[in-house]
């Protein structure tokens, strides 16, 4: 099941690529004179997705445009030296793998990889491409596919790592042998395509020919992703609310990475059938029904323990009641039952939800909030309807004029139409019927137009006493004029949408089982995606029986106890230290707290001279600490060491 | 202007190579009279310099192709090791004169079997009585070789002992080359910068032959005059004329203008060349782009260039982060606590005294500051309340792999490591809107 999510993402970036790739194709055909053809990729700075992209971009060049295809990245390419290494080195395994059955090949490419230059690239190609020609007709396939002279695609992965120097002298370079060589670049762009201009001086960038591409925003990928897995029926398990809201935080606020997003829905998809034991029954409704009727006993214990179905049980007759908790078949019935309702609702919640957002997203400021992922949010967080924003935006959605409505009107019909929903038949039955009547209305607001008209032809003729009068009974009027018609339709429009709203978009956690489908713990999904080492060791040092479990280190407040780690005495010591830590000090305290149980005993006098042992236990926690990075040798004062945190986090 | 004369080569060799490298004429005629004949030994090497694009490669190659003379040319920047070059020349020396025996291969590490396998090579291929000429253009990169190779190539006819002369190209004064253990001192040859009467007969000589010579002269007399202010590089002019030309043409093509109406198609392509300036060196779009566009005959508004797209997308807390590197870059660390802290006490500045401070610090650029101070700034300029996570740590090193940050000092230096922000204001203002 893990596996059909990944596919269908995989393949989703590479469909975002598609576009793309058509480009490539038809403009990787003309070659200028001098001049290197270069595309440079705006990525955004979701530097974590990019390998996924470029590999999937260098798979659909090899597949439809050339075999030779180099991907190069700064950290490998120090010197220009290390480039032509690299490169040389990927493109003639490239080849190799085209062929691989000329043994002769391998050879020469062993022993090519002595000189590592561009004359030997060039011989190379002109090897390759000789090879090919003399054997097209036999190999029909090969140059069918490519193109009669393959170019030489050498990918930049990240542009902005690369020294200056490096990337001069490579492009200096393949300019003077473009007619040879036929090669194109592709520079793999994060930030602002400015950045080739503070790399490259004029004299190199006159060498290349350069054409922007701009991927998709990662916002737009996001979107694109909680629409195909989470806005789905097709996928059993969801999300709750708080843990869609902390993955899309990390996404926002952290690092845009679609790829980490990804990373952590596969997390809740793992930690919920690791943790939840009845998430057996989180699969399609015909599967689920089969695994219903093989529960064991304990499993239909586990469902009556669950807070939702004790809802629905004491919402049931006392007969039922005992029913539903003694008889497992009885209750087994009842559980398909409210899985099939689940079902439904969930077929239900969809376009539902796509209508309303149909709606809030054009209003004025988003009281609802501009992307539907936010919608999805709120209708799970509570009841949609009883909201504020929610009554915001239906009063706004009172004053959209008539074309705005229409047009909307249009699409949640589409909307209705491709969804699967049974129910919905009479939905679009009634929504197309306010279609047609604003279509009547129409022709009725034109007669009415005409009628004000033809009113004011008579003020006109009266004097100026008279128009003010007529003016004032025409305010009256109008405060006290009853709605028109296009207006009471707009008003049952809205209702009628409100109605849906409420019958639909009832949250998930007011569902009967739906601990069995959606994944709730959001605390353990931030606990491992948003670390945070920091807090995580002073917890450890402050407290080891958190991560010990040994009951005589637990800690009583704030006292400090002999029976822990040295090194959480010495850290707890230091914590109550300025920026210079004086180590006799430090010494003297830690063996007071050390020795405070064998206090009593009566070895007051010697406590003045420490113990050797209890120093090499000092020494040897404050070079723990110093390799934690708490603290640091001091050459301001002898004898002292430096804090380098400040607080307690 | 001189005619090229010279007793050693025949006048209708010369006559060709005057018209291949128009106003050279004075140049060629001094090498000329340099190299002399064919068999005589010249000068050991020759430095010759000059500006981007003023002929100098194109001149050299020219001319010893034209008179066939035994040569060699590397280019420097292509054979980044002294090894790569020295085993360049040797393969083209042996190409040289027999071109149908393949080159075997030649291994040489060191100058010294350079020198050996030179003389072999040019034994071998009965070239004793000539002068080879070696040429190494971009010759700069030599410096950065090892320290022998470039003294040793200027005295190379002395260490073969062989008829051979080194001739250097490069963009840079033979000053910047010395040596500091002193060396063989080359003859320089300096090329000046076209002026504007030889860019405008350079350019008008590769008229596309569809138009004659005089129509295509206007037009580059029209294309130097709005040009030449700010463009003197023969590249990009080049670039340019070929790229508006086609816009100069329509009105011909289209039968609105004869060749003649010199008036009309100024008209016509003045908006055009206007446009285009705003790009030059830039290379904004690409030619290919361009040409599209005018093909439609759209307005280059709506394909924007390269700098359109300046506004980068940043994550909310890598934001912050930036800002927060930029206050900690741009202000003195005494400030921190006025600024940053709720309670600071008396406001005691003045703003004339603020005001004096940031022009001079922006103009100081950005001062280095330790990760403490970075996190400490960004605590109080969030709102809400920010767990020191992983994941802020690993954006400061993504803002860093990004250049919008850059580490100071060694990169292994875990402890304290100190940041720069190396973003404009501009940037920061684009980003904290």
């Amino acid at each position: 099941m893990n596996k059909q999510f990944f596919d269908n993402l995989v393949s989703f970036l590479r469909r975002s690529h598609c576009e793309f790739r058509e480009k490539a194709t038809e403009w990787t055909c003309r070659t200028k004179s001098r001049e290197i053809p270069t595309a440079a990729l705006l990525l955004g700075v979701n530097v974590t997705d990019h390998d996924l992209t470029f590999k999937s971009l260098s798979e659909v060049i090899q597949n439809n445009i050339t075999p030779y295809v180099a991907s190069l990245q700064a950290k490998d390419c120090p010197a220009i030296k290390n480039l032509m290494q690299k490169l040389m080195g990927q493109l003639m395994n490239c080849c190799v793998d085209v062929d691989s059955s000329d043994e002769e090949d391998c050879a020469q490419v062993s022993q090519n990889r002595i000189r590592c230059s561009i004359t030997s690239l060039i011989s190379w190609y002109e090897n390759i491409t000789k090879k090919t020609d003399s054997e097209t007709p036999s190999r029909k396939r090969t140059s069918s596919r490519h193109l009669q002279f393959p170019p030489v695609v050498v990918i930049f992965k990240d542009m902005e790592s690369f020294t200056t120097k490096v990337l001069q002298d490579f492009i200096v370079i393949s300019s003077q042998h473009i007619h040879e060589l036929p090669i194109i670049l592709i520079f793999g762009i994060a930030t602002s395509p400015m950045i080739i201009h503070s790399l490259l001086p004029h004299s190199i960038s006159s060498l290349l020919c350069i054409e922007l591409f701009q991927s998709l925003s990662c916002k737009e990928h996001l979107s694109t992703i909680i629409d195909k897995l989470l806005l789905t029926t097709q996928f059993a398990f969801k999300l709750s609310e708080k843990v869609l809201q902390v993955l899309i935080n990390i996404f926002l606020y952290h690092d845009f990475s679609v790829q980490n997003f990804i990373k952590g829905f596969q997390l809740c998809i793992v930690e919920h059938f690791y943790s939840q034991p009845l998430s057996v029954l989180c699969c399609q409704l015909s599967e689920a029904k089969k695994r219903v009727n093989s529960l064991s006993h304990s499993q239909c214990e586990n469902i009556r323990r669950l807070p939702s179905f004790r809802r629905y049980v004491e919402s049931q007759e006392s007969e039922k009641q005992i029913a539903l908790l003694t008889s497992d078949n009885f209750l087994k019935e009842a559980v398909q039952k409210l899985l099939e309702d689940l079902h439904v609702y969930h077929e239900n919640y969809v376009p539902v939800l796509r209508c309303l957002h149909v709606f809030t997203s054009s209003l004025p400021k988003y009281p609802l909030g501009k992307q539907i992922r936010e919608l999805h949010c709120a209708c799970l967080e509570s009841r949609v309807w009883e909201t504020e924003d929610y009554e915001s935006s239906l009063q706004l959605a009172r004053m959209l004029n008539k074309s705005d409505l229409v047009t909307m009107l249009q699409k949640c019909v589409e909307i209705f139409v491709s969804s699967s929903g049974k129910d919905f038949d009479k939905v679009v039955e009634k929504l197309k019927d306010f279609l047609a009547q604003f279509q009547k209305l129409e022709g009725v607001c034109q007669e009415q137009e005409e009628s004000i008209s033809s009113q004011k032809e008579l003020q006109k003729k009266t004097d100026l006493y008279h128009l003010q009068k007529t003016l004032l009974e025409l305010k009256e009027s109008r405060r006290s004029k009853k709605m028109t018609k296009f207006e009471m339709l707009r008003f049952e429009v809205v209702d009628f949408i409100d109605s849906l709203v409420r019958n639909y978009l009832v949250p998930a956690d007011h569902k009967t089982l739906h601990e069995i489908m959606y994944f709730n713990t959001a605390s353990a999904v931030r606990e491992h995606l948003n670390a945070a080492p920091r807090i995580a060791l002073h917890t450890a040092l402050n407290n080891p029986y958190c991560y010990l479990k040994n009951q005589a280190s637990k800690s009583d407040g704030g006292s400090i106890s002999n029976k822990a780690p040295d090194v959480c005495i010495a850290y707890k010591l230091h914590l109550e230290c300025g920026r210079l830590i004086n180590l006799v000090d430090w010494l003297e305290a830690f063996s007071t707290v050390v020795t405070a149980v064998e206090g009593p005993n009566g070895d007051a006098a010697v406590s003045d001279q420490v113990d050797d042992v209890i120093h090499a236990r000092f020494i040897r926690a404050v070079s723990e600490l110093e390799l934690l990075g708490f603290i640091k040798p001091s050459k301001q004062k002898t004898d002292h060491v430096a804090r380098l945190t400040w607080g307690g986090c | 202007m001189p005619n090229l004369e010279h007793p050693a080569y025949p006048a209708a060799t010369l006559l060709r190579l005057e018209s291949l490298v128009p106003c050279r004429e004075s140049q060629v005629s001094m090498l000329l009279s340099i190299f002399g004949e064919r068999q005589q030994f010249t000068f050991p090497s020759i430095f010759i310099y000059g500006h981007t694009s003023s002929g100098k490669t194109y001149v050299m190659q020219t001319l010893l192709n034209t008179l066939q003379l035994p040569h060699v040319f590397v280019n420097c920047v292509e054979h980044f090791t002294s090894r790569l070059l020295l085993e360049e020349i040797l393969i083209q020396l042996q190409n040289c004169s027999s071109e149908s025996t393949p080159a075997s291969r030649v291994l040489c590490d060191t100058f010294n079997d350079f020198v050996r396998l030179f003389k072999q090579a040019v034994t071998s291929q009965d070239l004793q009585d000539q002068t080879v000429y070696i040429v190494l253009d971009r010759a700069e990169q030599l410096r950065e070789m090892e320290a022998n190779i470039l003294p040793a190539f200027l005295r190379l006819q002395e260490l073969t002992d062989r008829n051979v002369t080194v001739v250097l190209l490069s963009e840079i004064v033979w000053e910047l080359f010395r040596p500091s253990t002193g060396c063989f001192e080359p003859l320089t040859l300096y090329f000046p910068d076209y002026s504007i009467g030889h860019l405008q007969k350079i350019l008008s000589n590769n008229h596309p032959p569809e138009y004659s010579a005089d129509f295509y002269a206007a037009y580059i007399n029209i294309l130097l005059g709005v040009f030449y202010m700010v463009c003197r590089d023969l590249k990009e002019l080049q670039h340019l004329a070929a790229l508006n030309f086609s816009k100069y043409c329509e009105p011909v093509v289209r039968g609105e203008a004869s060749e003649r109406d010199t008036r009309k198609l100024w008209k016509n392509i003045e908006p055009h060349l206007k446009k285009a300036m705003q790009t030059v060196y830039l290379r904004e779009i690409s030619s290919s782009q361009w040409e599209r566009l005018q093909q439609d005959d759209g307005d280059p508004g709506q394909l924007k260039g390269l700098s359109a797209h300046a506004h980068v997308e940043l994550p909310y807390y890598s934001k912050f982060l930036l800002i927060a590197a930029y206050l900690a870059s741009y202000n003195p660390v005494r400030t921190d606590k006025r600024f940053f802290l709720k309670h600071h006490g008396k406001l005691k500045k003045t703003n004339f005294m603020k005001k004096h401070e940031k022009t001079s610090n922006h103009l100081l650029g950005p001062k280095p500051f330790p990760l403490d101070r970075l996190l400490a700034i960004l605590y109080s300029i969030v709102d809400s309340r920010v767990a020191p996570t992983a994941n802020i740590f690993s954006q400061i090193s993504s803002l860093v792999t990004l250049q919008l940050l850059s580490l100071v000092g060694h990169n292994d230096q875990l402890d304290g490591p100190r940041y720069k922000c190396t973003v404009s204001l501009d940037f920061i203002r684009a980003i904290a809107r």
